[in-house]
């Protein structure tokens, strides 16, 4: 019963979730890579992202595509001066601290939607939303095709800002060299926040291309998260490329995992892969060695 | 549906005591300025309004509230002199833990009964701690049958349990399926595995096929599942006649949805206590995904002019007319009746009041009640079905306001 061509279709399904994972797992990377530390608050600031694409639509009747416009570069300041004026400050020039200052802001916003919004879940019915292209063997979910397509172009645009640009070229110097970027007369503390509010506006993006097929609640961010952590591990801490190969691999491998093995043990295979990282190859696929 | 997983990371803790410590300002200070009314009865109404559940336990607290108002306007408790209700509110915050301090709270204010819970673990929680003060507890939706089986005399429950609502979803399958010729064979099942989800399977797996149908394949997944592709495609390698999913409300939707994206058409799609399937947020959200969906699920009576009179001033409120307010709406009169025929607001005496209660309801379509080790007897579930973007009631046939589209049209 199982033709050759199911399987083409669960691994189309696998790239077109896994680069949705991968966007999440940019801004992770661009943040570990710059700042050395694990953003704890990237799920729930994806979770308060959601809620903005929401009630931009809800309220303002702006489609999600359109949001991103605004959100992009709300979040990129958001970023900025959350990493500039709260994270920076209150990490007292020890890199480690961040990452608890980081942990508390999580809850904090975490807390602060249940709070205003409640734990219930939210969902928009766009027109498009169940629009999808017949392949003839399956189906291909228009919103997923087109969120497939923007992750690749953000990945080139972050390429292309760190290839050539001069914020791109001095992000590079404080990850490779922070004390000798300062003397260069690099403002690290502008630095790293500039590589937050990019990380941060990455999953602005992600919740703009979410929110037409998934639900918003005050915890939805997290479901993305521990994924986007492995995707991390897996591509190279820090690596552009990296988080894109790793997102669509891990998309992929849910995908198959999924429907040889079922949901619940198709996740499985994931951890496998993220421990296995670990023992043979601890850099990552792309990650240069530590 | 009333069992919810609440995984319990460290992230997750401390998400939830830091809210606790949030809300302490503003929902603890409520049962101060309640309790200020002067003497009446206390009745401590608890809910999961915090942490994971906390939407539906704030709906539980609108229904039991609005239940509370209604009482006091049209006199109090008449046998106590027209004594007011005094409503001491609390909550569990989704956890069974925080259900039993709210328990300690409750006794320490000296209610006469606590009316909520919510979810069948912490339903369990709090009928234990309430037993240790022969404090009567009213359950109002947790459908564990281990709530009322373990014995317990303070614990009544007047809706129906997981074993009653199975048996009768089971039934009313192969009804719907025989009237309408026997047109579904086969069924995948597609569950949420945890207690809810996979014990509700195992029973499918266990008596689907004394009724004449073939399970092709059971599909288990983890909650939250962030993508239903794999599942769907499998469900159309196969294409099964009826597809039986057992999810919470986010996963059933997102399932539901997904299938309309893949033109995944079954005959029928048929829950049981599905988290979805009889929720008007669904069916005003995604009518497409919704149409001809069929649960047997907790469900008022459409017929009566209260459950509709109900249903309206709940809508007018700008809420969602869910079974959670109903079924606390139900469980505060039953207390307020018992308080009625006890004569007194003493614990002992109620709770005898509350065993002997006939209480009928006339929001739901229950047959007459009668406690029989807490368990009201005449507690039953209905089918419905999603028609015309609207929930209708098509079994029991002395409630039904439709009859069951089933197979769906093509």
């Amino acid at each position: 019963m199982l033709s050759p061509l199911i399987l083409i279709a669960a691994v189309l399904n696998g790239l077109m979730i896994g680069a949705v994972y991968a966007l999440v797992a940019l801004g992770l990377t661009l943040i570990y890579g710059v700042l050395h530390i694990i953003n704890f608050a990237h799920g729930a600031l994806l979770s308060a992202a959601l809620f903005a694409a929401f009630f931009a639509y809800q309220k303002l009747g702006l489609d999600p595509y359109l949001a991103a416009v605004v959100l992009t570069p709300g979040f990129f300041v958001l970023g900025y001066a959350l990493q500039r004026f709260v994270i920076g400050p209150a990490s007292h020039g020890d890199d480690r601290n961040m990452l608890l200052v980081t942990l508390g802001l999580a809850v904090l916003i975490e807390n602060a939607l249940l709070y205003a919004f409640r734990a219930d879940t939210r969902t928009i019915d766009l027109a498009y939303g169940f629009k999808s292209i017949d392949l003839g063997f399956t189906f291909l979910s228009l919103p997923r095709l087109i969120s497939f397509v923007a992750v690749f172009a953000v990945a080139l645009a972050l390429w292309l800002i760190m290839s050539f640009t001069d914020t791109g070229k001095a992000i590079r110097a404080v990850a490779k060299e922070k004390l000798g970027a300062e003397l260069a007369g690099i403002d690290v503390a502008h630095i790293y926040a500039v590589t937050f509010g990019l990380g941060t506006a990455c999953v602005a993006i992600a919740a703009c291309l979410l929110i037409p097929t998934y639900y918003v609640n005050p915890s939805a961010g997290n479901a993305f998260v521990l994924i986007a952590f492995t995707i991390v591990v897996l591509g190279g801490m820090g690596s552009v490329p990296g988080a894109l190969i790793g997102g669509l691999l891990i998309g992929v491998v849910e995908s198959l995992g999924g429907f040889f093995f079922g949901e619940s043990l198709g996740q499985v295979g994931i951890f496998l892969i993220f421990i296995a990282v670990l023992l043979l190859r601890p850099r990552g696929l792309f990650g240069a060695s530590a | 549906m009333s069992e919810q997983k609440v995984p319990l990371s460290r992230r997750r803790f401390l998400a939830t005591t830091a809210l606790g410590a949030a809300a302490a300002s503003g929902t603890l200070a409520m049962p101060s300025i309640l309790r200020a009314q002067g003497a009446g009865v206390k009745i401590g109404l608890l809910h999961p309004v915090t942490g994971a559940l906390s939407y539906s336990g704030q709906q539980g607290r609108i229904g039991a509230t609005m239940a509370v108002e209604e009482i006091n306007a049209a006199g109090g408790i008449k046998a106590l002199g027209g004594a007011k209700i005094d409503p001491v509110l609390g909550d569990a915050q989704s956890t069974p833990d925080g259900g039993t301090a709210e328990v300690e709270k409750m006794n320490a204010a000296e209610v006469s009964c606590i009316v909520g819970g919510y979810a069948s673990s912490i339903c369990l929680a709090v009928s234990q701690a309430a037993a240790r003060y022969d404090l009567p507890y009213a359950v109002d939706v947790g459908v564990a049958d281990s709530i009322v089986t373990r014995g317990l005399k303070n614990t009544f429950r007047f809706g129906p349990g997981f074993g009653v609502i199975a048996k009768t979803a089971l039934d009313n399958l192969a009804t719907i399926n025989d009237q309408a010729g026997k047109p579904a064979k086969t069924v995948i099942i597609v569950h949420e595995d945890s207690l809810f989800g996979s014990g509700l399977a195992k029973l499918l797996n266990a008596q689907l096929p004394g009724k004449g149908f073939e399970i092709l394949e059971t599909i288990p997944h983890p909650t939250p599942t962030r993508d239903f592709n794999t599942v769907v495609l499998k469900i159309k390698a196969q294409n099964p006649d009826l597809v039986i999913p057992a999810d919470y409300y986010n996963e059933y939707v997102l399932l539901a949805r997904t299938m309309l994206e893949q033109r995944v058409r079954p005959k029928g799609i048929y829950s049981v206590l599905g988290g979805a399937a009889s929720s008007y947020k669904f069916v005003k959200e995604f009518p497409d995904a919704a149409k001809y969906i069929m649960d047997c699920n907790h469900w008022f009576n459409p017929k009566s002019e209260k459950a509709q009179a109900l249903k309206k001033a709940v809508e007018d409120k700008g809420q969602f007319f869910t079974y959670e307010l109903y079924m606390n709406y139900n469980a505060v009169y039953l207390v307020a009746d018992a308080l009625e025929h006890a004569g007194s607001a003493d614990r002992a005496k109620l709770t005898a009041a509350l065993a002997a209660s006939t209480f009928a309801s006339p929001i739901m379509p229950y047959g007459p009640t009668k406690f029989v080790n807490g368990q009201n007897e005449g507690a039953a579930p209905a089918n419905t079905q999603v028609l015309d973007n609207d929930i209708k009631v098509i079994l029991p046939p002395e409630f039904a306001n439709a009859k069951a589209v089933f197979p769906i049209p093509a």
